[in-house]
């Protein structure tokens, strides 16, 4: 088998070549490395690239299998880490400036639970500086470029970990969702992203944007690896105080059996319509036929306070995350910038001066209106006013659920944008998550699949499941019957319409990758 | 309750302070540009003040928190060579900070 062939197959696909002894672990690990080489100059889609750990990895997994060690299913299938999750000894920089050249003494504990899956890390994901941002472009090490289109976003914050999927250049990637940063960049790259529902997975070694919102999760082709991927990070870890103490809902059964039949599907009034693209639109009325055409019921549901989900989204995400900056004080780890003209200058000093120099536009412009939103005097308007939103749009969302098992809309409201087509409009860049906030302020678990190229400029657009907390399992019947459909309609899948990355031009001024040489 | 600012009253000596307040030694021109942004922006989300929100109880965190704790066992943790690693500054096994104190 060719490492073009290899690259191509799907992660439950490579499980099951290598547990057949069909492939070894190096072989696949070094196929996804070789096309990293060939085509990363034109998406720059990781920060970091570990040959060197990754094919160690590979290794100790082939010499582990030939010695009859009990091994994990998808031992030996390699992974790509979005670059805000700790990976000991691999440079962690949250696409900033402040943290270049850091390296963790310890492992996040999704990482630590991909290690001990055995899953060699290949690299670390470009994303926007500490996951603020839709497109990233707003990453201290410039953008990630489309697959699609190498003139257009990946998405945001997690472009570098759609991207790497949707180029063959891992089979599988990590993101983390705050208020969709994965599941946008699945839409508008054509790869299937899930967010599990808060507490889940682990933030322990995730770098804190809003605690309150953060979610890890998979970035995938298909939903049946994404199960996959959910069911090995997931469950309760003591080290992280706010994971759920039970067990991991039945993703993979979910994936594997795609019934909708019954299954009740809310369409939510507020999130389709205007707004939203003609043929994102279009793609999204023609994928809940198919629901329907697989057995599925329809019903109309609305939630009038999502209209407040945006403005309640940035009060809340900047407020915690300007607390949860402030541990960048210049002090115990990352950049110290001695201020100019000023002798002897003190502790506070150097961290405003480092800060300044270490944050880009998008974190100041957050921590300062999170700032300004928890300062006495305004706390009661801005932020208190947004927890009671917070509160309205949870009990609607109950609400919905008693009325339908499942709620839908587009992921996103457009296809990729061109570079710098919202960059200087902080407003119209937050728009493009209006669909994916609402469930991370409740909580809620949420999948973006697949569902075609919009007519108008033959982009992917993106379905948007969502389900109760716990209720991940809907997720994964809901699109994997969607996805069967779609494929069956289509003749494969919808990444298999992607343009060649290496044969697109070669846009100017992409910068490099660094990369640990083997 | 306090007025809400309208964008108008937003002044570049508010994001100064602010500033201040966030520790970040923002330039002029970034003042300029930023008070511009930050004016649109909070004119946009203050709309939360007019959502139905009279007598709805406050929504941290998605989940009712509890206090966690685990049995006073000690576990392996960082080396100090590992926690002083990445340090811009260590000495005698110590972060080396600048002065913290003024000096009169």
């Amino acid at each position: 088998m060719t490492s073009a062939d290899l690259t191509r197959r799907t992660a439950a696909e490579l499980a099951d070549l290598l547990a057949s002894g069909e492939v070894s672990a190096r072989e696949v690990t070094a196929a996804h490395l070789e096309r990293t080489r060939a085509v990363d100059d034109r998406t720059h889609a990781y920060l970091h690239v570990d040959e060197e750990g990754a094919l160690a990895a590979a290794d100790e997994v082939d010499r582990k299998r030939r010695a009859g060690e009990t091994l994990h299913a998808a031992a030996g299938v390699p992974i790509a880490v979005k670059d805000v999750l700790v990976t000991r000894g691999l440079p962690t920089t949250c696409g900033s400036r402040i943290l270049e050249g850091w390296i963790p003494p310890y492992d996040a504990t999704v990482v630590r639970r991909l290690k001990d899956a055995g899953l060699p890390i290949l690299g670390k994901t470009n994303m926007d500086e500490f996951a603020m941002g839709s497109s990233t472009e707003h990453s201290a090490y410039g953008p990630t470029r489309n697959p699609w289109d190498l003139e257009r976003i990946p998405g945001g914050s997690g472009g570098g970990s759609s991207a790497v999927v949707a180029s063959h250049q891992a089979p599988w990637a990590i993101g983390t969702d705050t208020g969709g940063s994965i599941r946008q960049p699945a839409a508008v790259t054509g790869s299937v992203g899930v967010k599990p529902t808060y507490g889940g997975v682990s933030r322990y070694g995730l770098v804190a944007l809003a605690s309150s919102l953060d979610q890890a999760g998979p970035c995938t082709r298909t939903v049946l690896d994404a199960a996959l991927l959910h069911e090995i990070i997931g469950g309760h870890d003591p080290m992280d105080s706010t994971s759920i103490a039970g067990p991991v809902p039945p993703v993979v059964e979910a994936a594997r059996r795609a019934d909708v039949s019954g299954t009740r599907i809310g369409i939510v009034k507020e999130l389709s319509g205007e707004g939203f693209q003609a043929g994102v639109q279009q793609r999204f009325d023609e994928s809940v036929q198919h629901l329907v055409d697989a057995g599925a019921e329809v019903v109309e549901v609305s939630c009038p306070s999502f209209t407040y989900a945006l403005a309640t989204y940035y009060l809340i995400l900047p407020s915690e995350a300007s607390s949860n900056l402030a541990k960048f004080d210049a002090m115990r780890y990352g950049l110290r910038v001695w201020p100019e003209g000023i002798e002897d200058p003190s502790a506070e000093q150097v961290m405003a001066a480092t800060r300044d120099a270490g944050f880009g536009d998008e974190v100041k412009r957050r921590i300062i209106l999170g700032t300004y939103a928890l300062s006495s005097g305004y706390y009661d308007a801005y932020y208190g006013s947004a927890q009671k939103v917070r509160r309205l749009i949870a009990n609607e969302f109950a609400a919905a659920f008693e009325q339908a098992d499942v709620l839908v809309s587009p992921t996103a409201p457009t296809t990729a944008f061109r570079f710098g087509e919202k960059l200087d409009d902080p407003m119209a860049m937050y728009l493009n998550d209006i669909a994916t906030i609402p469930a991370n302020l409740a909580g809620i678990p949420g999948i973006s699949v697949p569902s075609g190229l919009a007519p108008e400029d033959g982009l992917p657009t993106g379905f948007q499941v969502l389900a109760p907390a716990m209720a991940d399992d809907r997720l994964y019947a809901v699109g994997a019957a969607l996805e069967a459909r779609l494929e069956a309609e289509w003749g494969g899948s919808l990444l298999g319409r992607a343009p060649d990355v290496q044969s697109l031009p070669l846009p100017a001024a992409v910068p490099a990758t660094h990369t640990t040489e083997a | 309750m306090p007025r809400l600012l309208r964008m108008s009253e937003l002044t570049r000596a508010d994001v100064a302070h602010l500033a201040s307040l966030a520790r970040i030694d923002l330039s002029e021109a970034e003042l300029d540009h930023l008070s511009g942004e930050l004016a649109i922006i909070l004119e946009s989300v203050a709309t939360v003040s007019s959502a139905p929100i009279e007598d709805v109880e406050p929504m941290s965190h998605p989940l009712p928190l509890v206090n966690v704790s685990r049995p006073d066992v000690v576990t392996p943790s960082l080396t100090p060579e590992e926690a002083l690693a990445m340090a811009p500054e260590a000495e005698e096994q110590r972060f080396s900070v600048p002065r913290i104190l003024d000096e009169d």
